[in-house]
């Protein structure tokens, strides 16, 4: 393993049932970098986290992250890497009955014996850092969609993880939110130190603040590179992806029979 | 011919098939089911080491169900009261009214009936909250902090519900002795002494109060086991919580009334 690979996945294989959803997948995350993953819905993105997270196994193949390989962790090796990975969740996942700041100070009082005056002070540290500080005695109910993704974030940071993973950390927020979203993850990115795993489908706000990229089709990766080397691809499904064309590589239509024969046009009805 | 034949076998086929699946698929939900159990046996030392957070619980569980317990055993008692006195005076026994109110309340009805409210109301409550953090991820946002939820979530709950259920079963039977009393003596006025005088010497503690209270902490196992279960099985779909709250009421229902039958056997018979 490479000293500033944070995260490696080697050949991995993975499948719900006899449906196969990753096929051999290759990808490294470097310290200190943004990267997104990148592909149309249901093409693989949000396992290729549960299995970094390792919630789930992989078939076949390696997860390495800080070097040390997840399949062959137990329950406790797997919690203690865990405390050393922060993920926000599409809709934030708060605890819908604790506050924002008792949210934010989840982690740090299951996992920390600090005193209470402590944790209040890193608690408003983080809130302050995603903006949020005069939020800190709202229930989740009462936030925006992008107040909850930014407290989630707050928390998700709560033990200055080495890595965060976030998962469409975009969808379905307003263009202020989504500009703030983005800038908070490249700017807690650099200032913390930390990695980003980015798993989104918003192209024009991923390409403006990440390091790297790779594209998940199919359950392979079928492009990578620089935001700039994205741009400039004339790949036939990165072309498709990035300029939101209807029809490519990726279908319109999804798989069926003949359109004339499901009208049953040119054939004797029974 | 043939092809009706083929058609009648495709069916019964199917048919047979279904019927094996639904048979495998119950099969596989009960040991599913044991097995969530003992893992909440195994992580309960989170629930008893911070005990506030099964406290909390408690709360929801248990004081949050005395409006319907109380007012349910108020008037479970006084029917009793009503029923008992029309049948014992038949008989010319009305001063055993005490008797046959207390008996009934402490043996069957305050367990049973407790049970069965405390199902509608916490069970199917703690299945929607643990299947609505499924549907919205809270339960994997706390395994991603590397929180365990079977013993952050799961178990403090487990052990409010088996702790809140005797005692909501014993205070509805002290209601309902005391809708009992309400209408026998102060309504019809059967003879106040011989109305607790009988009743003090006919119920005994450890035939009738313990056995009523040993009923009880089974329900609360059975319930807050199903419902716990049927909730951290829960499809993470609107429709799959509902199923899963339905499924509660019903399964730990027809539980406590099965449950009901095997203890009652085991505990009265042979009893005059």
């Amino acid at each position: 393993m490479h000293n500033d690979n944070l995260v490696e996945i080697e050949n991995v294989e993975f499948g719900y049932g006899d449906r196969p959803v990753l096929k051999g997948i290759n990808l490294t995350a470097r310290r200190g970098q943004v990267i997104a993953i990148m592909g149309s819905s249901g093409c693989g993105k949000t396992t290729l986290l549960r299995l970094i997270g390792g919630q789930i196994k992989p078939g076949r193949g390696t997860v390495r992250v800080a070097g040390e390989s997840l399949g062959e962790l137990d329950q406790a090796g797997l919690y203690r890497l865990r405390r050393k990975m922060g993920m926000l969740f599409q809709f934030g996942a708060l605890f819908t009955d604790i506050s924002v700041f008792d949210n934010v100070a989840f982690q740090l009082r299951e996992h920390t014996d600090l005193p209470e005056d402590a944790i209040r002070d890193l608690v408003l540290m983080k809130l302050h850092a995603v903006g949020l500080r005069g939020a800190s005695q709202l229930m989740p109910a009462e936030l925006s969609g992008g107040m909850a993704r930014r407290v989630a974030l707050a928390r998700a940071i709560a033990l200055e993880p080495m890595l965060v993973m976030y998962d469409e950390p975009f969808a379905g927020l307003d263009p202020i939110s989504l500009g703030i979203t983005g800038n908070l993850i490249r700017r807690l990115t650099d200032t913390l130190g930390l990695t980003s795993l980015v798993v989104t489908h918003d192209v024009q706000e991923s390409l403006k603040i990440v390091d790297y990229i790779y594209f998940v089709s199919e359950g392979v990766i079928v492009a990578e590179g620089t935001a700039a080397e994205i741009r400039a691809s004339d790949l036939p499904y990165v072309h498709q992806f990035v300029h939101g064309e209807a029809d490519g590589p990726v279908p319109f239509h999804y798989p069926a029979p003949s359109y004339a024969d499901d009208l049953r046009l040119g054939k004797q009805r029974a | 011919m043939p092809m009706t034949c083929d058609w009648e076998n495709s069916v019964l086929k199917q048919s047979i098939e279904n019927l094996g699946n639904s048979a495998l698929q119950g099969v596989r939900r009960i040991g599913f089911a044991a097995r969530f159990f003992v893992a909440v046996l195994l992580h309960s030392g989170t629930a008893f080491r911070r005990f506030g957070l099964t406290i909390r619980e408690m709360y929801f569980t248990g004081v949050l169900s005395l409006i319907i317990i109380l007012v349910s055993g108020l008037f479970v008692g006084m029917v009793l009261g009503l029923q008992g006195y029309e049948t014992l005076q038949t008989y010319g026994a009305e001063e055993a009214l005490g008797v046959l109110v207390a008996l009934s309340l402490v043996r069957e009805l305050g367990p049973v009936v407790a049970a069965l409210l405390f199902a509608s109301r916490a069970g199917s409550a703690i299945t929607a909250e643990i299947g609505l953090m499924k549907a919205t991820e809270q339960l994997s946002a706390m395994e991603m902090m590397a929180v365990d939820p079977i013993a952050r979530v799961v178990a403090p709950r487990f052990w409010a519900g088996v702790i809140s259920m005797p005692l909501l079963a014993a205070l509805f039977s002290a209601m309902g002795i005391f809708g009992g009393y309400l209408v026998g003596v102060q309504l019809i006025g059967v003879d106040e002494g011989a109305f607790w005088s009988q009743m003090k010497s006919a119920v005994d503690l450890e035939r009738d109060i313990l056995n009523g209270v040993i009923k009880s902490v089974v329900f609360g196992v059975a319930i807050t086991t199903i419902a716990l279960f049927e909730g951290y099985d829960a499809p993470p779909t609107a429709e799959g919580v509902s199923g899963a709250t339905t499924r509660t009421v019903v399964a730990s229902s027809l539980a406590v009334l099965a449950l009901d039958f095997v203890l009652t056997a085991f505990m009265f018979r042979g009893l005059n």
